[in-house]
């Protein structure tokens, strides 16, 4: 009987497939949503403009002239050695965004009326990555500019845009995560929760804040291959100067993993959520 | 009765028109674990009408519409809209349908215009159209004015206007309204209810989900009647209101003490009508459902007897309630907003 009816649709809508200049409007139209809640809710900025300010004031003023000392130099070793690992951590903490953005964006009603218009699932999914990595390379450039005032010196430009070009693929592979997270669980608060569980090891069990070499053996195998390591000693090895290939190649493969397996995932959870 | 010659008549399959329904739902099914939402559910509604879906909360209502606009696969069974499998053709279906409901809201943080120019944009009007479509549903919905507010600030009655309008951009053939007076206060519901007859003036087939009667009454040509999942009665209002036997009569004494014995003069008549007379000592009235005119005779004359003033007698259409306890034989299962029950007294009858 179905059958029957499915040959009166008219001919208008006939071809479901959606043109990739359709899937641009879409997270063009996104986008520009996502823009104008921070113009209407300017502290959501708080949290990039302020994170780099006082995470680098805290470390730099607070540990580094202790863990300075263990570096064989000062505050202003340690500065150079913090400040890339602040650049890899800041990736990190401001994916977490999407999760709890998207979470709010289902509990809101909002999604459900998305997910009734002839848009691909993706365009969602892509619109929020989008506005979050600008966010991520607002907080950086606050970052970099603090990094600076504190005495940070970068011996290679194109190494720092080389950083922050690593930095966005690292971020916008956990932010599938993060929006897997924001689809499957049941509010924010939960989302955030989870994101914390996550993170909090990931980041000190890391080479973000100091030198591994003082840490137990099985610590350094998980520090080791831990991309939030690597990417904080690429970014030390593209900014300032030493080996670079390994951590670069570690980082990137960690990256391509996470998105190849968790996009395919976030983007189905989207669509089969009831 | 003969329930069958009364509620066959929106059978698809002995449909004259033959195709002209713009919403078909056959034996669906969807369960919950233990709960079943739906349970085995068939619908029609033709083209250019507006099907009223009445049932309590749980009833199954919204999971029906979630299901008719693609946001739930069903277990079994199918449906389709203006023609386009529900399960297979999401996207086409997508293309021709609006949505309003509890849930399938509009950006709080946005300001109206904006809500409007966006889903425009997601539904592929060029900038200029999304632009001037935006405005004209904004005058439309009276709206103008608060076109450059984000949508947290407007009241109940605008937010379910912007609603409205929100669903209305895409021009859609079918569109699903549930429960789109819930919550509202009864001068809004009024103004909700004039927005939805206008846009049945254009054309549009709508299902309309309610737990209310008089809604049902006031906006749908024919009704379903829901209850635990599954279709309990179906047909034009006008039959259903007949089968129901729908009427109450509310009768207020002149005098706020006479009260008691009014309805102890009712009380005496012995009125079996669909429900229980009920006494509301707040609005200083009671209640007395009939089921036929000899019966209204029979309720005047009973007051008459006992010399009480009356200062006013209306008749009323039955509560979800009492269509339930008619169709059924039991009362719905939870409505809680449905009929305001504190403060008053059941008296039995």
């Amino acid at each position: 009987m179905s059958t029957a009816t499915a040959t009166t649709a008219p001919a208008l809508a006939a071809d479901a497939r959606i043109p990739l200049r359709g899937h641009l409007r879409h997270t063009g139209a996104l986008i520009r949503r996502n823009l104008l809640w921070i113009r209407q809710d300017p502290e959501s900025m708080f949290d990039a403009l302020l994170m780099p300010i006082v995470f680098t004031l805290l470390f730099v003023y607070v540990f580094g002239g202790s863990i300075g000392q263990a570096l064989g130099g000062g505050q202003d070793a340690y500065v150079q050695y913090v400040i890339p690992g602040m650049l890899a951590m800041m990736s990190m903490t401001m994916s977490q965004g999407v999760g709890t953005g998207f979470s709010q964006d289902f509990n809101s009603g909002v999604m459900d009326r998305f997910r009734s218009l002839p848009i691909g699932r993706g365009s969602v999914l892509f619109a929020k990555i989008t506005v979050e990595l600008g966010r991520m390379l607002f907080a950086t450039t606050v970052l970099m500019i603090v990094s600076v005032l504190v005495g940070f010196e970068i011996t290679n430009w194109p190494g720092l845009f080389a950083t922050v070009g690593l930095s966005a693929l690292f971020a916008s592979s956990i932010m599938w995560v993060f929006l897997t997270l924001g689809v499957i669980l049941k509010n924010a608060q939960s989302v955030q929760a989870m994101g914390f569980l996550v993170l909090f090891p990931l980041q000190f069990g890391s080479s973000i804040f100091a030198p591994t070499d003082s840490m137990p053996g099985w610590l350094q195998h998980f520090t080791d291959y831990n991309p939030l390591s690597t990417l904080a000693d690429a970014a030390r090895g593209l900014m300032v100067g030493g080996p670079v290939a390994h951590d670069l190649w570690v980082t990137i493969g960690w990256s391509v993993a996470i998105t190849a397996v968790m996009a395919p995932v976030a983007i189905h959870k989207f669509r089969t959520k009831n | 009765m003969g329930g069958g010659t009364v509620l066959g008549m929106t059978r698809i399959d002995k449909n004259p028109e033959g195709g002209s329904a713009a919403v078909s739902v056959r034996g669906l099914v969807k369960h919950y674990g233990e709960t079943k939402a739906l349970d085995g559910v068939d619908l029609d509604v033709r083209e250019g009408t507006v099907m009223g879906v009445l049932g309590p909360n749980g009833a199954g209502k919204t999971t029906l519409v979630r299901i008719l606009s693609t946001l739930l696969a069903p277990d079994a069974g199918h449906a389709t809209v203006a023609g386009y499998d529900a399960v297979r053709q999401p996207r086409q279906l997508r293309r021709v349908i609006g949505l309003t409901g509890q849930y399938a809201s509009v950006d709080e943080k946005l300001p109206g215009w904006e809500n409007l120019y966006m889903i425009g944009r997601l539904l592929d009007l060029p900038r200029k159209e999304a632009r001037t479509r935006a405005d004209e549903l904004l005058e439309r919905f009276s709206l103008t004015d608060a076109a450059k507010r984000p949508a947290s600030t407007y009241s109940g009655g605008m937010r379910r206007r912007l609603d409205l309008a929100a669903s209305m951009i895409g021009r859609p053939a079918v569109l699903f309204l549930d429960e789109p007076t819930t919550g509202l206060d009864p001068r809004t519901r009024n103004e909700v209810w004039d927005e939805v007859k206008r846009m049945v003036g254009e054309g549009v087939t709508v299902l309309l989900t309610t737990q209310y009667m008089e809604e049902a009454e006031q906006l749908a040509s024919e009704l379903t009647v829901v209850d635990r999942g599954q279709v309990i009665a179906g047909g034009a209002i006008e039959e259903l209101k007949a089968k129901v036997g729908g009427r109450a009569l509310r009768i207020r004494p002149a005098d706020p003490l006479r009260l008691r014995p009014l309805a102890d003069a009712l009380d005496e008549l012995g009125i079996t009508g669909l429900a229980t007379t009920t006494v509301d000592t707040d609005r200083g009235d009671v209640l007395v459902p009939i089921l036929s005119d000899e019966q209204l005779t029979a309720v005047v004359g009973a007051v008459t007897a006992r010399g009480i003033t009356l200062s006013s007698i209306t008749t009323e259409l039955p509560s979800l309630d009492e269509v339930f306890l008619s169709l059924t034989g039991h009362r719905a299962s939870a409505p809680q907003d449905a009929v305001p029950t504190d403060d008053r007294q059941e008296v039995a009858v």
